[in-house]
């Protein structure tokens, strides 16, 4: 048939209906509490043990519960109980197993004892794992290939069951962390503080090589002895010496709890060819459970039936009311019944779908920013008159993250070996520091959208300040109310200083060149590198620019091969230590690949000032010894500060209580939508323009008439001559 | 025939081997197990051990492709190449490096592509023989000479302006069809209308005229002037005679190309969220996963082995005179 014919004919089958002909969504959900979201990149994983990417914690953490979480609208970032009664109990000890007091010197600290208590009457979601016959024997833990030949998906098991959220359920995750099989990402770093964790790597490992590839291995039979059940409902956790950090990890699903049946019922054989496993399905305690996962498509999670018991946050910070989010105060969440997750690769049809109302929210790509963001007179940022006329609002949110330029301290010329080649190098890179236009840099490549860093420290977070007192001195005056860059003389004067005046060696005479490895570029990041190479000449310095792909960069790095090299770090957790460790002296690449100082800095004070930090509780003493690093770091310049990104992200007018952030994930049971408002949106804005076909129908009609005419003609023609033959 | 076809697959035997093998060296050459572990974990918090565990784990701790250690054939079977190459030739794709089972994937992803590339294959063969015919027909006309033009334009353009051109006029601005997506069973023929209708223009361009230049020559062939001096019509000289005796080398383009359908279009499949094979091997290559890799690029050498068959057979049914020996 004409594809012309089959096109009418669907749209006008689809046109008898009341459905949105261009709704790509089931016309039936119109109108129903569904959320519609898009992602890009599909998760590898969604076992808790694993998933580390932002991509996959979008899901995770709304399945699983980890004890802690973040209060949605405090800030800073305020660790609350997520399914524990109170904050986790911790007590310090001497090696004689003495218990200590609170303040006591952390060097006479042997171990930290956590204490968690669960809440009572928290229940898993729906799940075969857990579902029992009449005689109480699990129904699906002892499955044959027979019984899993109509199986292909875990909707397929036609029982499920649930039960109570028990400690040993977090005790058992938390020996998953040194499971052979599962390459849990802080296994190494976790191996440093739980004690026993690495020997149990151990044990665990001799045990799965005797298993068959599928084979179960109960983890309970092996005890672990940093990690305790106390009773039903509280466990310890057993940590080496003090690291007040190890709160945070306790908010991150690396430590949510996993029962033991469902480890049990996905070990089975024949599951994971059918990708039927816990890193595909997960099981979790949270609002929010996955009903479908197919990540090249769609990925749908809906309500926990079993969930209870949480309520909206009753305090926020003073803004918060103004701004309606506090409206939901004291209501039980979650507030939305089904979230449904699109795949969308590319930007254009996913911006053009928000547009429609097809999507609630969208982030910004840097096509539609002039589309979306304008510039008000005082430079804030502000939706244009067009996304304001469609009730389109933005929010934004600075990251906890960073994007620095290092230089390589192991390197001779910006690092320096003799005492008097390191002053002359740190002179260079101070001219460097200033000669680096970040605000132009993030007015040009980020559409403003970023922060141009005096340090380390994102906002948010201890040890960031803002106004003069947060300013790098090094490369910033405070005039006229505001941070203004040193002029180029003051770095072309500290060039000449380090030896190179004019960007000429003073010794030998020659050019100065300098060697920025990237890894391997597109064309579109040509201009970026063109304006950096701008920016080194401004101070007469050439850059060359050493394109490579990721694993050769990654492997100069490691080398300590590079000399200036770019990189950013996301925060795990909002404590200053987890960015000043990035320069702490023992973490060097070079030497110990799983470090974590790409600069490979190393300075024997700020060391010492690291170690003495990273062991105190937030307070005033805490932040003075911060100030001083930071201080030294500034001094030092072994990054470009670079600039700390920020989230732009619009919302439409029936989406409420969003309050972004890039530290806490599980925000989607707060988030609330109005149904009716955006089906009414919806219908308003995506009405069919039909004269198109008509006109198309038309045209392709009034084309064939001249050509059937002609073709009339000719065949008369050669009728004509074999008459007249 | 029947041995003709069989010394075609076992010709294909060693052709898979030296496929496999190639593949097999380019991506080891840019990518050692250790870059593969550490995109594998990331960059957080990996230590070394996490390394060594992960490639004992799927098999990368062990040489390339030559075990010296070994004695007699283990030398070269307790290796990566051979323990990844062999498993293959049973159509056993393994696991990717995330855990997922590619033979699965492959399954699941096959039908969304072969729902756009089917269609536009058979559609687009139809619109374009029949376009091409109709110039040919209208030969040394102003139809001739704009349909020519008209080819030429369109071939000019790139596909990408016609997928986000369409998405912008058909979806966007008139709301007839949904920008992107998929949906199961009937559901997804409102997904599919766009990309099958801008994959047949997209291509009509070329083939119009690729198909325009093979009737043209046979335009010229003698039997064309002996059914014409019979006074057979213009259009039953074209339809009946050229169209049939042009076959040989239509089939030759477009048979070879069925059994690759499956692997859809990259691009066609990003734009419009088609949950296809199109961005598999890609996002395998992106990733560092050889798993993958290795398995598409067998399946892609295979199917076009297939195709190549197929191709051969389809001449004997065409052309009467061929026979295959």
């Amino acid at each position: 048939m004409n594809p012309l014919v089959v096109f009418i004919l669907i749209l006008t089958l689809t046109g008898c209906s009341d459905a949105l002909w261009n709704n790509p969504y089931p016309s039936e959900d119109a109108g129903k509490n569904i959320l519609y979201n898009a992602f890009a990149e599909r998760p590898k994983h969604l076992d808790p043990v694993q998933s580390y990417s932002s991509n996959e914690i979008l899901f995770t953490a709304q399945i699983y519960q980890p004890p802690l979480q973040y209060h949605y609208l405090k800030r800073p970032f305020t660790l609350i109980p997520q399914t524990v009664d109170i904050m986790p109990m911790v007590h310090y000890y001497d090696e004689a197993g003495n218990r200590l007091p609170t303040e006591s010197d952390p060097a006479a600290i042997a171990y930290s004892i956590y204490e968690i208590s669960l809440k009572r009457g928290i229940y898993y979601q729906p799940h075969p794992a857990f579902a029992r016959d009449e005689l109480d024997a699990f129904l699906y833990h002892n499955l044959t290939q027979k019984e899993l030949q109509d199986i292909f998906k875990l909707a397929d098991f036609s029982e499920q069951g649930t039960r109570e959220l028990l400690a040993e359920d977090y005790i058992y995750q938390i020996k998953r962390l040194a499971h052979p099989r599962l390459h849990s990402p802080i296994f190494g770093l976790m191996a440093e503080y739980i004690i026993g964790l690495k020997e149990y790597a151990e044990v665990l490992r001799k045990e799965v090589e005797a298993l068959p590839r599928e084979g179960y291995l109960d983890l309970r039979k092996f005890p672990l002895e940093g990690v305790e059940v106390v009773d039903t409902h509280t466990y310890r956790i057993k940590i080496r010496g003090k690291y007040p950090q190890f709160i945070y990890w306790l908010a991150m699903p690396f430590f949510a709890p996993i029962p033991w049946e469902a480890d049990r019922f996905y070990s089975q054989a024949g599951m994971a060819e059918k990708n039927i496993t816990l890193d595909w399905y997960p099981v979790g305690t949270g609002p929010y459970m996955l009903t479908e996962n197919d990540p090249n498509r769609v990925m749908i999670l809906e309500r926990n039936p079993h969930f209870t018991g949480e309520y909206y946050p009753t305090e926020g910070m003073p803004d918060d009311v103004e701004s309606g989010l506090l409206k939901d105060a004291g209501r039980p969440i979650p507030f939305i019944d089904k979230v449904v997750f699109s795949r969308e690769r590319e930007s254009i049809p996913r911006w053009n779908k928000f547009l429609q109302g097809y999507y609630d929210a969208s982030g910004i790509s840097s096509d539609s920013f002039d589309q979306a963001v304008q510039l008000t007179g005082q430079g804030e940022a502000t939706v244009t008159e067009a996304m304001k006329a469609q009730g389109i609002r933005l929010e934004t949110a600075v990251a906890p993250s960073t994007y620095y330029m290092g230089f390589n301290m192991l390197d001779p010329v910006v690092g320096g070996r003799t005492e008097q080649e390191k002053a002359s190098a740190r002179k260079l890179r101070q001219a460097i520091s200033i000669a680096v236009d970040y605000e132009e840099y993030v007015s040009i490549f980020a559409n403003g959208r970023g922060i141009p860093a005096q340090g380390p420290i994102p906002p948010g977070i201890t040890g960031y300040r803002e106004g003069k007192e947060g300013i790098n001195p090094l490369v910033y005056r405070w005039q006229d109310g505001k941070a203004q860059r040193r002029p180029i003389e003051e770095a072309k004067a500290l060039l000449a200083e380090a030896g190179y005046p004019n960007g000429i060696d003073r010794k030998t005479g020659t050019p100065l060149v300098l060697y920025f490895d990237v890894t391997a570029r597109s064309v579109d990041d040509k201009s970026m590198l063109d304006w950096m190479r701008k920016q080194f000449r401004k101070i007469d310095i050439q850059l060359v620019v050493r394109s490579t792909d990721y694993n050769r960069f990654q492997d100069k790095i490691r080398k300590g091969n590079a000399q200036i090299f770019e990189w950013g770090w996301n925060a795990d957790y909002p404590d200053p230590e987890n960015f000043l460790f990035l320069l702490y002296g023992p973490q060097r690449k070079m030497g110990n690949h799983s470090g974590n100082n790409a600069a490979n800095y190393d300075n024997p004070e700020y060391n010492r000032l690291f170690e003495q930090m990273e062991k105190m509780e937030d307070s005033q003493e805490r932040e003075q010894i911060i100030d001083r690093m930071v201080a030294i770091l500034r001094e030092d310049a072994p990054w470009l500060w670079g600039f700390h990104p920020m989230d732009y992200a619009l919302y439409h007018a029936w989406f409420q209580n969003v309050k972004p952030n890039k530290q806490s994930y599980n925000n989607m049971k707060y988030l609330r939508i109005d149904p009716v408002l955006r089906e009414q949106k919806r219908r308003e804005w995506n009405q069919p323009v039909i004269w198109p076909i008509g006109t198309g129908v038309a045209v392709l009609v009034m084309s064939l008439i001249p050509g059937f005419i002609a073709y009339r003609r000719r065949e008369r023609k050669i009728e004509l001559r074999k008459l007249s033959a | 025939m029947l041995n003709y076809i069989i010394r075609r697959v076992l010709y294909a035997i060693p052709i898979l081997i030296g496929v496999n093998l190639i593949t097999f060296t380019l991506f080891f050459v840019v990518n050692t197990p250790d870059d593969m572990a550490r995109m594998h974990l990331g960059v957080k918090h990996v230590t070394d051990e996490a390394i060594v565990k992960w490639k004992q784990e799927r098999g990368y701790d062990k040489p390339l492709l030559y075990n010296p250690e070994l004695a007699g054939l283990s030398k070269l079977t307790d290796t990566i190449f051979f323990e990844k190459s062999v498993a293959m030739f049973v159509f056993d794709f393994g696991h990717a490096d995330d855990g997922r089972d590619i033979a699965y994937e492959i399954k699941s992803r096959m039908m969304p592509s072969l729902a756009i590339a089917l269609p536009v294959f058979l559609l687009g063969l139809l619109v374009y023989i029949t376009f091409a015919l109709v110039i040919v027909f209208f030969r040394m006309t102003y139809i001739d000479f704009w349909g020519v033009v008209l080819c030429v334009a369109l071939m000019s353009i790139s596909s990408l302006f016609y997928i986000i051109g369409g998405q912008f006029l058909v979806s966007k601005l008139w709301h007839l069809v949904p920008i992107s997506g998929y949906g199961s069973g009937l559901d997804a023929g409102k997904f599919l209308i766009l990309p099958i209708i801008i994959g047949v223009v997209s291509s009509a361009g070329a083939n119009v005229r690729w198909y325009r230049t093979i009737f043209l020559e046979e335009m010229n062939k003698e039997y064309v002037r002996t059914a014409r001096a019979k006074g057979l019509p213009e259009s039953i000289v074209l339809f009946r005679h050229v169209l049939k005796n042009a076959l040989i080398p239509i089939l030759t383009g477009a048979v070879v190309v069925i059994p690759l359908l499956f692997l859809g279009s990259l691009i066609v499949e990003s734009f419009f969220g088609i949950p296809g094979l199109g961005s598999y091997t890609i996002e395998a290559i992106n990733s560092q996963d050889f798993a993958v890799v290795r398995a598409m690029v067998f399946l892609g050498s295979l199917l076009y082995i297939i195709g190549l068959i197929f191709t051969d057979i389809s001449y004997t049914l065409v052309d009467p005179r061929i026979r295959l020996q």
